[in-house]
């Protein structure tokens, strides 16, 4: 009667700490350039060497510039947080993916494509995104520096032990809508903190229908309704996905996983603390409006009315206002200024499709600017691989190199203040691509629609 | 910085907005520091909000209006939302805030808190309502915040709540002891376990 997140968790406990956390061991930690520096440092303060280095891996992706990373990093502060991490990674003995690695680029791309993110594993990261690799069947959670810390020293966390939570969709999403689309629809439901304290299992039919990128997608945005984690139960597309990845167990390894893997799932008894179901074909294309990922509507839908609870109406109306949006106005038809397809949300190949499938034998608009950053070098090459590329600069766009780019601003990839941006990445907030910038979050047809129309517009019209 | 926690008792600081994320607490610009520098990240609190684009302190914003001072940090729900970074709790507790209430908190950024001696201090919708209704009818009203008896209270009116916190948290919160203290003590416990659990990592 245990549920998969049970099994898994209970399989890493090292012993609970009475009246207290569990400490828990980590299978992997992976570390970026931003959140780690102050964690290493911590070890050489201590006098301290990493316990079990074998299981870190490094990689820059936060401030790596998405074009020219074959020459030195212009910005003097990025390049100097690059170099630290490459220092700290040689001093305590850690495999470091840099820049122009062919396994470099946006660690939640890069852990689950090579199989270094496997089922049943316990995955940690300094990044809130790191919810994502659940969608390998993984209990996965983002963490603090003083935790990263923390595994760096003794290859264990400790954690209260969160509440679970299932969210079953059942049905079929509808032409046009992706696992994008579904994740806001859901942080719409709940809001930011909606799942605040659980760990979260994806369920039903809309789940398992969706591809391996997308169920990535949809975890990735767990954390943005509050959760400490989104997972879904392995299963066949799970094994065909890590299958031949680079770091896969091999041969009679593979034989022996596999079976374990298998059996990862909620027991059809299994309780959860809390558990909701909703109807995927009343689900429609998302975009935001607001300043946090749960402020979203229907792409065909209104602004809703400030609301009458008079704290609520403060940041309701501060949020229109930094968007220069009015209540109960329509969003199709909005000027966008700026176009941005990747990051770990939806920087993978099945996003490059969706985005060429619309733009293919149309013209970008002439007043966009359309950065489109693939998640790593290993999806880049696909793109190019499959013609993507082709047929992306025959529409007016270019390939960038990867990186976190415009998600989160810290390269050179900045939304200029006052700009509208339609934006497949994971956060809306205030400054997030750049001070001023005006973030609407979508799929990557709403993205690639907007792009070819130069305005907010229902992507289904064009596929 | 480790330091030991008993009794707090000050002013507070109001911010009623709710869904308040980490990238208003510290703006990612402002990471790209590779030391835990809480002065330089103090400086840049809620930088956004705080500073007008050419730079002066704007006047609207709370942390520059000389009638809130204090060491408590009172906020809308769901607080320190999004974004992992710590450097949001170094920039808390580097302003010189020792504890911080609303009605919920973000998982992460709660821990994070905890973890640089900062105490999130979850209280009632209602509590926290009539606490910012104290401070605005007086800024100089007083919250006292005992740890030892997890015990808040608003001076102003007497109101008074229980707060949860976890034994071996509290007790590193007194003691000034971090989690790490505690790992590296209990080594051959992870040793031992790997032992028993080779079959499969």
């Amino acid at each position: 009667m245990n549920t998969l997140f049970d099994k898994i968790w209970d399989a890493h406990v090292v012993q609970e700490v009475s009246d207290g956390p569990t400490q828990l061991y980590i299978d992997r930690l992976y570390c970026h350039e931003v959140t780690s520096p102050q964690a290493f440092e911590g070890l050489r303060q201590r006098g301290l060497r990493c316990f079990r280095p074998e299981k870190i891996f490094c990689m820059p992706d936060h401030n790596t510039p998405s074009m020219h990373q074959e020459q030195a990093i212009q910005d003097e502060t990025s390049r100097r947080q690059v170099e630290n991490l490459e220092r700290n990674a040689r001093e305590f003995g850690l495999p470091y993916f840099g820049l122009m690695h062919p396994q470099n680029g946006i660690i939640h791309v890069v852990g689950p494509e090579n199989g270094l993110s496997l089922p049943g594993m316990s995955i940690v990261c300094g990044d809130s995104h790191t919810s994502t690799h659940g969608a390998m069947g993984a209990v996965a959670f983002g963490i603090g520096t003083s935790e990263v810390e923390m595994v760096l020293a003794s290859q264990c966390i400790l954690q209260m032990r969160p509440m679970t939570m299932r969210i079953n969709i059942d049905g079929k999403l509808g032409k046009g809508v992706t696992a994008k689309d579904l994740a806001l629809y859901l942080i719409a439901q709940l809001g930011t903190g909606g799942a605040t304290g659980y760990f979260v299992e994806y369920a039903g039919e809309a789940v398992r229908d969706l591809s391996m990128e997308g169920r990535l997608t949809l975890c990735n945005l767990s954390i943005e309704m509050g959760a400490r984690g989104g997972m879904i139960a392995p299963d066949e597309k799970t094994f065909a996905y890590i299958k031949d990845s680079a770091y896969a167990p091999k041969g009679e390894d593979w034989d022996k996983a596999l079976a374990y893997w298998q059996t990862l799932k909620s027991d059809d008894d299994a309780v959860f603390d809390r558990e909701i179901s909703f109807d995927a074909s009343l689900i429609s294309p998302m975009i935001t409006y607001g300043t946090n990922p749960g402020m979203g509507i229907a792409i065909d839908g209104k602004i809703p009315e400030i609301p009458e609870d008079e704290t609520a109406a403060i940041s309701y109306k501060k949020a229109l206002a930094y968007m220069d949006l009015q209540a109960g106005e329509s969003m199709i038809g909005k000027p966008v200024d700026y176009v941005f397809l990747g990051a770990c949300t939806n920087g993978r190949i099945e996003d490059f499709r969706a985005f060429a499938s619309i733009v293919k034998g149309r013209r970008k608009a002439e007043h966009v600017t359309a950065w489109l950053v693939p998640g790593s070098w290993k999806v880049r090459e696909q793109i190019q691989q499959e013609g993507l590329d082709k047929i992306l600069q025959e529409a007016g766009f270019e390939i960038r190199q990867p990186s976190c780019s415009a998600c989160l601003a810290m390269n050179e990839d900045k939304i200029p203040a006052g700009k509208y941006a339609v934006s497949t990445s994971n956060r809306n907030f205030e400054g997030r691509q750049g001070p001023g910038a005006r973030t609407m979050l979508a799929s990557p047809y709403t993205a690639a629609a907007a792009a070819v129309y130069g305005r907010l517009s229902d992507p289904r019209t064009l596929l | 910085m480790k330091q030991a926690f008993h009794i707090i008792t000050s002013t507070c600081v109001p911010l009623p907005l709710e869904n308040i994320d980490t990238d208003q607490i510290i703006p990612a610009r402002f990471m790209k520091a590779t030391t835990r520098d809480e002065q330089f990240f103090g400086e840049h609190l809620f930088h956004d909000w705080r500073y007008l684009d050419d730079g002066r302190p704007n006047p609207n914003f709370v942390l520059n209006q000389s009638q809130y001072s204090g060491e408590i940090l009172v906020a809308g729900k769901n607080f320190g939302s999004g974004s992992s970074r710590e450097h949001a709790a170094w920039a808390i507790a580097g302003y010189g805030f020792r504890v911080v209430v609303s009605s919920y908190f973000a998982d992460i950024h709660k821990n994070n808190e905890l973890n640089n001696f900062v105490l999130p201090v979850v209280v009632s919708e209602s509590f926290l309502q009539a606490l910012f209704q104290c401070i605005q009818e007086n800024p100089a009203t007083q919250v006292e915040v005992n740890l030892p008896e997890q015990r808040i209270s608003n001076l102003a009116n007497g109101q008074s709540e229980h707060f949860d916190i976890n034994a071996f948290k509290k007790h590193c919160l007194m003691n000034a002891l971090d989690d790490i203290d505690f790992l590296m003590e209990n080594q051959t416990k992870t040793e031992l376990w790997e032992q028993e659990h080779k079959q499969h990592s």
